[in-house]
């Protein structure tokens, strides 16, 4: 018998609804794969029992033609996803054993579309950092490791890793400054994060609330309309989500792009770009034009202060998100002679060194006599960078970029711990269009000279996931890139 | 605008953390070159812009002033590493 843990969620539904498989395999083959696969650290919370009892529920929904969108595929949830009655700690030590009572907006779709859970995946803490690496569960390996164990990429480094390995069909991933799309891109996956207020917030952790969204990673492009069609959504339970209507994302698959104008943005193309990148970029834009499409270079001229905005508005919102965690109401709790020193020795003892320096940062820039020096600056340059983004958007449908400027990188990379601003800058590409509230999508396109996956990104106009998604499609299909 | 040691604590305990001494110097050092790298926004000429707190165009609902998830106190308390009588419990704050 062929390998279940190959199929597509498009795939598997299309065969579950034919009776050719039944969610019960299909559960156990991803849980053989789980247990085969732990090298890679990639869940940290399994819930295989639970998946199995859900699966039979399937598997009767489907007998009795009661079968909902998502019935019986079995998905992976990032750790920062509220999952009612599951452990859920952002893998932070300060949410030691937190048991959430409720459901996250996002979860709950799924759940309503009869996606079964396999369990809660590893990602940065409380989703700062890039290579998985400040989890308190220590980091994921990047299934594509050769020789030596590679990062899979962050924050959401479990999900990208998961899906590779085929240890989920799809995971739920989020988004504030790359999370979704540079761990995809490492692992060879495929990513979305759509536009701000596309999916409710309700019930993820949050880090920096302006600018965190989330997206399914998936194995594929026609994956991520499907995931992403359930997941999305006006939620009342969230101020910020969009009360637009959500087309069917799957619709936009297998259009044709003939005359669609691709930006391609000169600032993305520094002096010194990795030329292994670069040529993977032509290879993208040489697909885009065999299909019909225009090639348009635009200027986004803010992209070099990107970053520096970046981290001064993450920081602040993180600092002010997780004043919340005081060892009074839940996780780790780390007694003192009286409240201050509780509050203090909890927060020193629960939070790793990157959440820290972040919380650091933000409390000095929101202080007073720098708020308008640094908070109130960053937030000036970030509306010129969205304005970067509608006046490139006269000209362009959609815009292509590298994800991420390097390859993934080895697990202690000397050069990105020793100093962490060498670490921020592998975010270069990804962070504006968080800033700017935009969709972006990030999927694999060819090889580095080691054989490591490396990754395109596609940004549309906001709420237009549905051009991003026509183009990708194509994209895929030129690039033909092959999984692992 | 370079930080001292001084303002590393205070910060510090502003954020409710503690920097031991020992790693005060390194958090310092670190923290001036975030914050060095950040002041490259000083370049950036934005009179007469509007700061941008939301991307978010769509107004904010409100919605009806009315209870819709009460009586889950027994719920909260659950995650509660400490509670007693249906209270968290914090230490002795008043004499």
């Amino acid at each position: 018998m062929t390998d279940l843990t190959e199929l597509t969620v498009a795939d598997a539904l299309s065969k579950l609804k034919e009776k050719e498989i039944s969610p019960v395999e299909l559960t156990q083959a991803y849980i053989q794969k789980l247990d085969n696969n732990k090298k890679y650290n990639a869940f940290v919370t399994l819930v295989a029992e639970q998946a199995l009892k859900n699966a039979y529920i399937a598997e009767q929904n489907y007998l009795n033609k009661v079968n909902r969108p998502l019935e019986g595929i079995p998905v992976g949830i990032k750790d920062l996803f509220c999952t009612k009655g599951i452990k859920t700690t952002a893998c932070s030590h300060i949410l030691d054993g937190f048991i959430p009572q409720y459901e996250s907006t996002v979860t709950q779709n799924l759940l309503d579309d009869g996606a079964l859970f396999l369990g809660k995946l590893n990602m940065d803490e409380f989703a700062m950092g890039g290579s998985n690496e400040t989890s308190y569960y220590g980091p994921v390996v990047n299934p594509w490791s050769k020789d030596k164990p590679l990062v899979a990429g962050g924050s959401s480094g479990g999900s990208a890793a998961a899906v590779a390995a085929k240890m989920c069909a799809a995971a739920t991933a989020s988004d504030t400054g790359g999370s979704i799309r540079e761990p995809a891109a490492f692992c060879g996956v495929t990513g979305i994060k759509p536009t701000y207020g596309r999916c409710s917030r309700y019930g993820i952790i949050a880090f920096a609330s302006s600018l965190d969204q989330a997206g399914p990673i998936c194995k594929d492009v026609t994956d991520c309309a499907i995931l992403l069609n359930s997941m999305a959504g006006y939620d009342p339970k969230d101020s910020t989500s969009s009360k637009r209507d959500v087309p069917d994302f799957s619709s936009f698959i297998g259009q044709d792009i003939k005359g669609l104008k691709i930006g391609i943005p000169e600032e993305y193309r520094p002096e010194g770009l990795n030329p292994e990148v670069a040529s993977c970029w032509d290879k993208a834009i040489q697909i885009l034009k065999e299909c019909g499409a225009e090639i348009v270079h635009i200027n986004l001229p803010h992209t070099k202060y990107a970053l520096p905005t970046y981290y001064v508005i993450a920081p602040a919102e993180a600092s002010s998100n997780l004043a919340r965690y005081d060892g009074i109401r839940y996780g780790l709790r780390v007694e003192g002679n009286n409240l201050d020193n509780l509050y203090i020795n909890t927060r020193t003892a629960g939070f790793g060194a990157e959440v820290k320096r972040r919380i650091l940062i933000g409390t000095y820039v929101l202080s007073a006599g720098y708020y308008d020096a640094y908070y109130l600056k960053a937030q000036k340059v970030r509306r010129l960078i969205k304005n970067d983004f509608d006046n490139a958007f006269q000209n362009c449908d959609v815009i292509l970029t590298p994800t991420s400027p390097v390859e993934p990188f080895a697990i202690g990379d000397t050069k990105m711990l020793e100093n962490p601003i060498n670490m921020y800058l592998n975010d270069v590409f990804t962070v504006s269009v968080n800033l700017a509230g935009l969709p972006a999508m990030s999927l694999p396109i060819g090889l580095s000279q080691n054989g490591l996956p490396l990754g395109m990104q596609l940004i549309g106009r906001a709420f237009d996931e549905g051009t991003i998604f026509k183009t990708a499609y194509q994209l895929e299909r030129g690039a033909n890139f092959v999984r692992i | 605008m370079a930080v001292d040691n001084e303002t590393v604590k205070k910060i510090a305990l502003l954020a409710k953390l503690r920097v031991d001494n020992e790693k005060l110097d390194d958090t310092k050092s670190e923290f001036n070159k975030i914050l060095n790298w950040v002041e490259e926004l000083g370049e950036v000429n934005t009179d007469n812009i509007e700061p941008l707190s939301s991307v978010n165009d769509e107004a904010l609902t409100l919605r009806k002033d009315i209870v819709t998830a009460g009586h889950i106190s027994l719920d909260i308390l659950k995650n509660a590493p400490e509670q007693e009588f249906g209270y968290f419990v914090v230490p002795k704050v008043v004499e």
